[in-house]
């Protein structure tokens, strides 16, 4: 077993280091860590305006460019947060929280290099989880009947949901909202076209490319411009700044530890993206740390926890992508599409029928995080220096690659008229407060979700306790009410809180109506 | 001003309860079929189901805390009116123009149009940038990645 394992590894890395495989890796990782460092950017816009290119590509250096993206942006976002104090990447809010007080005190430098050592720790880590874990994984996941998958599908789309930033119910009915784009179209068993508004061009389905561009590149621009002038201001990294003393070394190291293994765990469960992840970390730190005070004001325990758990929760993450089809987030969910593009069926035969494809893809990791540890060190000067393109100029050119790549995919304007037409959808719900990232997991699960939904009720003859029957299946409903149980309490306390509040507030809160009513 | 203690959340629920509603009639006009024979319209149904119920649960949560919601408006920006109606038309004259009067044109017009959106681009600095894109356009594009757009044309393709 193990020996096996080694060789498909070793495998991989002939994969991954072909010449023509390893320059598209670098490419990615280039490009995703510039990406990453420019706010309102994130892995999730920077893949779907690349994918487009991808699709004359062969499949592995595809993969591996678009993943190089994602964690390469991953990087580029710890970089935005510990200089700029901008997150530009959700999961790196809380890098903020304590990288900036760090930048300001002169040692800027020195998170960063923490950041970055923590990042790799964390991200082998995760690559050797899912080495050892996908294959046995893909020997439970053979047993699974659409009832199971239905299942596992659900608690994804139901921790989506209520863990995603904001409120649950709008995530829920986000969530409802993107599996609902997901089934536009021709219905595979019937034949009957949905929801396409008499548009033959949505009988086949809503592209993917037009519905990630739209929400997360147009809605931006929409919500951003004039709000946004200049990105950045001037800071100066040198190189040998970023050398951590042994003193910070050590206490960096138990915290990354930590972070890790938070990142592992929530990496294993579909549907709880990396931002929650690395929020809990750091909440962990403060935690367990012996002078909690110094948090906020520049621990660098802050910093390094929450980067080694967004870290290794990406590359645990691609452990049910890769293996079940099932996304952990919306990133995912793109990368899911950009497979099954290539004509690739994810799920447990892809990593026995397509070993170059899941071998080259881990081996790639590896040798991406390297390349980004290499690169990153003697480019941030440049990265900061890219920050101080003002807005005004940016937007309109990322609006004209949009266009030109969402055109390129299928050769139809009509699809530029969805980006559009998202486009303002995702700009409505933003300014609404919605969360909309948790759309795109609705989307992409949402034709399997139904598909298994209406098989797993076939087979039971219309009997909805199937799901409750079989051992696995159960297992995963039961997390799926706890986890809409857990949120109801919370709600519940909240609320009970907040009255209580309220009540205390109510004097002066009259009287300030009262003042603005004269 | 009554419309400021309108809360983002009631706003939000209401939405999601119209998409809901109709989403729900429109399911209903397909098969629903049986829970052993589900017809195209079950899925979509529930679904719709859902919204609806979600909508209202919204709205009834937004309109009870409409007090907190005019105390966050003041931090908000105002309307942007002006650059939402150029980006958006700047996208649309793409869609257009990239059909009837080719890429060249194209590019020229969703740059153009989408950089006035921003207060601070004059005339000329958005010149300036459209035709920088135009070049980018036409090397990488048209020359280099081959995009199934002609370059100039002239009413119908």
């Amino acid at each position: 077993m193990i020996a096996q394992t080694l060789d498909n590894l070793l495998y991989g890395f002939s994969v991954a280091l072909v010449p023509h495989n390893l320059m598209w890796s670098f490419f990615g990782v280039l490009i995703g860590n510039l990406i990453g460092v420019l706010p309102g950017m994130g892995a999730l816009s920077a893949i779907a305006m690349l994918l487009p290119l991808t699709y004359t590509m062969h499949a592995v250096p595809a993969l591996m460019m678009l993943a190089g993206i994602f964690y390469g942006s991953q990087y580029g976002g710890a970089i935005g947060a510990i200089l700029l104090n901008l997150p530009s990447h959700p999961p790196h809010a809380v890098t903020c929280i304590d990288g900036y007080p760090l930048t300001k005190k002169g040692k800027g430098g020195t998170a960063l290099g923490v950041a970055m050592i923590a990042s790799f720790f964390a991200a082998s880590c995760g690559i050797v989880v899912m080495i050892v874990a996908s294959p046995l994984l893909v020997k439970v996941a053979f047993e699974f009947g659409p009832t199971e998958i239905f299942a596992i599908m659900l608690l994804g789309l139901v921790a989506g949901a209520t863990m995603s930033r904001g409120s649950a119910i709008k995530g829920v009915a986000m969530t409802a909202f993107g599996l609902l784009l997901g089934i536009t179209g021709t219905d595979v068993n019937s034949g009957v076209p949905r929801f396409t508004f008499g548009f033959v061009e949505l009988q086949d389905k809503v592209e993917l490319v037009a519905l990630a561009m739209g929400l997360f590149g147009v809605a931006d621009f929409l919500k951003n411009v004039n709000r946004l002038r200049y990105v950045g201001n001037e800071t100066n990294v040198r190189l040998r700044d970023m050398r951590p003393t042994a003193k910070e070394l050590r206490q960096s190291f138990f915290p990354m530890v930590r972070g890790t293994l938070v990142g592992t765990l929530f990496g294993a469960m579909p549907g709880t993206g990396p931002t929650i992840t690395s929020f809990l970390a750091y909440a962990l730190e403060r935690k367990v740390s012996k002078n909690p005070e110094k948090f906020g004001k520049g621990a660098i325990e802050g910093v390094a926890s929450p980067e080694a758990a967004t870290h290794s929760k990406v590359q645990v993450d691609f452990i049910p992508t890769m293996s079940l089809g099932i996304p952990g987030d919306a990133t995912m969910a793109l990368l899911l599409g950009a497979l099954v593009i290539q004509g690739y069926q994810p799920g447990p035969q892809l990593i026995t029928e397509h070993a170059d494809l899941f071998w080259g893809l881990i081996a790639s990791f590896w040798i991406g995080n390297v390349l980004l540890l290499i690169l990153n060190v003697p480019m941030i000067g440049i990265w900061v220096k890219m920050l101080q393109v003002p807005y005004r100029f940016m937007y309109p050119c990322a609006l004209f690659f949009i266009a030109v790549g969402v055109y390129s995919t299928n050769n139809s304007l009509f699809e530029v008229g969805e980006v559009l037409a998202f486009g303002l959808i995702g700009a409505i719900l933003l300014a609404l407060e919605f969360p909309v990232a948790t759309i795109l997991l609705g989307y992409v699960l949402g034709p399997m979700v139904e598909e298994n939904f209406r098989r797993a009720l076939l087979l039971s003859r219309g009997d909805l306790l199937t799901f409750f029957e079989r051992p696995f299946s159960c297992a995963f409903m039961c997390m799926s009410i706890l986890l809409v149980a857990a949120q109801i309490f919370f709600a519940w306390r909240g609320a009970r809180r907040k009255q209580a509040a309220h009540s205390l507030k109510e004097i002066p809160s009259i009287s300030q109506a009262a003042a603005a009513d004269e | 001003m009554k419309e400021h203690l309108l809360h983002k959340d009631f706003m939000g629920g209401v939405l999601m309860f119209a998409i809901g509603t109709a989403v729900s009639v429109n399911s209903a006009t397909f098969d629903i079929g049986t829970l052993s024979q589900m017809g195209p319209g079950f899925f979509p149904l529930v679904l719709g189901l859902v919204l609806t119920v979600v909508g209202i649960v919204l709205a009834i949560e937004g309109s009870t805390s409409s007090q907190d919601a005019s105390e966050k408006r003041e931090k908000e920006h105002s309307p942007e009116w002006k650059a939402w109606a150029l980006i958006s038309i700047g996208i649309l004259s793409f869609v257009v123009l990239a059909r009837f009067a080719g890429l060249l044109i194209a590019t020229f017009s969703i740059v153009f149009i989408s950089a006035l959106g921003d207060r601070d681009n004059t005339w000329r600095s958005a010149a300036l940038l459209t035709i920088v894109m135009v070049a980018v356009s036409v090397v990488v594009f048209w020359w280099a990645l081959k995009i199934q757009l002609p370059l100039l044309a002239w009413g119908n393709v």
